[in-house]
């Protein structure tokens, strides 16, 4: 079965996991995706880290605030509703357990749950930013990654090489294949996207796999 | 009410001393007093320890460079504070290279030591940062069968801010997201000095309004260019 990256999969199928009235960080990158699938009837509250609730759709070029950028620094929009708060406030918000999901890109992810996505060493150092308060924080922690990293190898790993941006935190995973809680120290399976089957993860998978009781393979459109 | 003296930028960045912990608010540029930035460029003080949510915008090669960025570029800091440096290249170079001691720290965590400080408390327990290189150095001190990394108050010289509006007094209002640091380290530091795009009247500001109180303010820098961020 050949495998094709596809990261608006990925993104269609997060934003079917959050309930109507949820508070949801989106991180940048491939979970800001997931702001344009929430489907019709679920309203969700979107928090920016950088200081507000209710976060809206990007803006028109001719009605760019710069006062007004998302944890990314670039411009935003607010709906009606939202209000701005500073930093402390923010991160109170966050480590207080009042996010009820937060969806992050990450560079390995683990069976127990383990997360790394901030720094590579002697290469790469972005920082951390608000990645390990919102991991420690969150309600759940959804993370969003392709299934093969660009060797092909899968990106679902019996153990982290990296260092870690939060220990067992990571609850659900989600990638282009298929939809995976972390669980006891292994990879729950719970559904594959058609035309990706059960034993397509099973072969490439060397972490502990389970494949759910209600597993079902779903199309997602 | 007295009121506070209104400075120039260049005068303002005198302020500034070689080897000062200077706090800089603003979050990818946006809170980060841009005039008193330039100023302090221009003056070029250095051996300086920067504490800012990032080190701002430096991609040149897009017209991106904000914030902090053009300082770092200038090596005025020996020392960063910071959270997050993936959108300045320059600032990672210098931290690999060894020229700049680059320390992160968790936003959440930067934001609460900023806070501590100013707020008189001698620490605070948080759950970021276990069992990550955060904790390394740290004590973890287990309460209520939950393990906390015990993070002390960082203090500052100076605290360069951006306000969109303040009063004689020092009264500050921020415009929306370029709050997020600055009414922390207003509170963290020993000098404050905002950049305000408006200054009116005392007694103008709605008092339910005002997000900070005049009391940790001690100069005010009227904006020139206020169609810059």
């Amino acid at each position: 079965m050949e495998y094709k990256p596809n990261k608006n999969v990925i993104a269609k199928r997060i934003a079917g996991l959050l309930t109507d009235g949820s508070v949801v960080n989106l991180g940048i990158g491939l979970p800001t995706l997931v702001g344009n699938y929430v489907p019709e009837g679920v309203d969700i509250i979107l928090q920016s880290e950088n200081g507000f609730i209710g976060l809206g759709p990007v803006p028109e070029k001719d009605s760019i605030d710069p006062f007004l950028v998302n944890a990314g620094g670039s411009p935003v929009t607010m709906i009606d509703g939202g209000c701005f708060f500073d930093s402390s406030m923010s991160f109170g918000i966050i480590r207080g357990g009042h996010v009820d999901y937060t969806v992050l890109g990450v560079l390995e992810v683990d069976q127990d749950g383990n997360l790394a996505n901030y720094k590579i060493p002697g290469k790469m150092v972005p920082g951390m930013g608000g990645a390990m308060d919102l991991t420690v924080g969150s309600k759940k922690v959804i993370a969003a990654t392709v299934h093969f990293d660009k060797k092909g190898n899968s990106k679902l790993m019996k153990k982290c090489t990296l260092p870690l941006t939060a220990q067992k935190e990571v609850d659900i995973l989600v990638t282009d294949v298929g939809y995976f809680e972390i669980k006891d120290g292994a990879f729950i399976l719970k559904e594959t996207f058609a035309p990706y089957t059960a034993d397509f993860v099973k072969e490439n998978t060397e972490a502990n796999l389970i494949v759910a009781e209600d597993f079902k393979q779903v199309e997602i459109v | 009410m007295k009121e506070k003296k209104i400075l120039t930028s260049d005068a303002a960045a005198e302020l500034v001393k070689s080897g000062d912990v200077v706090m800089v608010g603003g979050f990818m540029g946006c809170g980060s007093p841009p005039e008193i930035l330039s100023s302090l460029e221009k003056a070029g003080t250095n051996n300086l320890t920067l504490v800012c949510n990032d080190a701002g915008w430096y991609m040149p090669d897009k017209g991106m460079v904000n914030g902090v960025a053009p300082l770092v570029l200038n090596k005025q800091f020996s020392k960063a504070i910071t959270t997050h440096i993936g959108l300045n290249s320059e600032m990672q170079r210098q931290m690999l290279s060894g020229e700049t001691d680059v320390q992160l720290v968790p936003q959440g965590t930067l934001a609460e030591k900023i806070r501590s400080a100013g707020c008189g408390l001698g620490g605070f327990l948080t759950p970021t940062g276990v069992g990550t290189e955060v904790e390394e150095g740290k004590e973890v001190i287990e309460h209520d069968g939950k393990k906390y990394l015990l993070e002390y108050p960082l203090k500052g010289n100076v605290a360069l801010l951006h306000a969109s509006v303040a009063d004689k007094a020092g009264n500050l209002l921020f415009a929306r997201s370029a709050r997020n640091f600055g009414p922390l380290m207003a509170m963290a530091c020993d000098l404050v000095i905002v950049q305000a795009d408006k200054i009116v009247e005392i007694g103008e500001l709605d008092p339910e309004a005002i997000i900070t109180p005049s009391i940790f303010v001690d100069y005010l820098v009227q904006t020139v260019n206020a169609e810059g961020k």
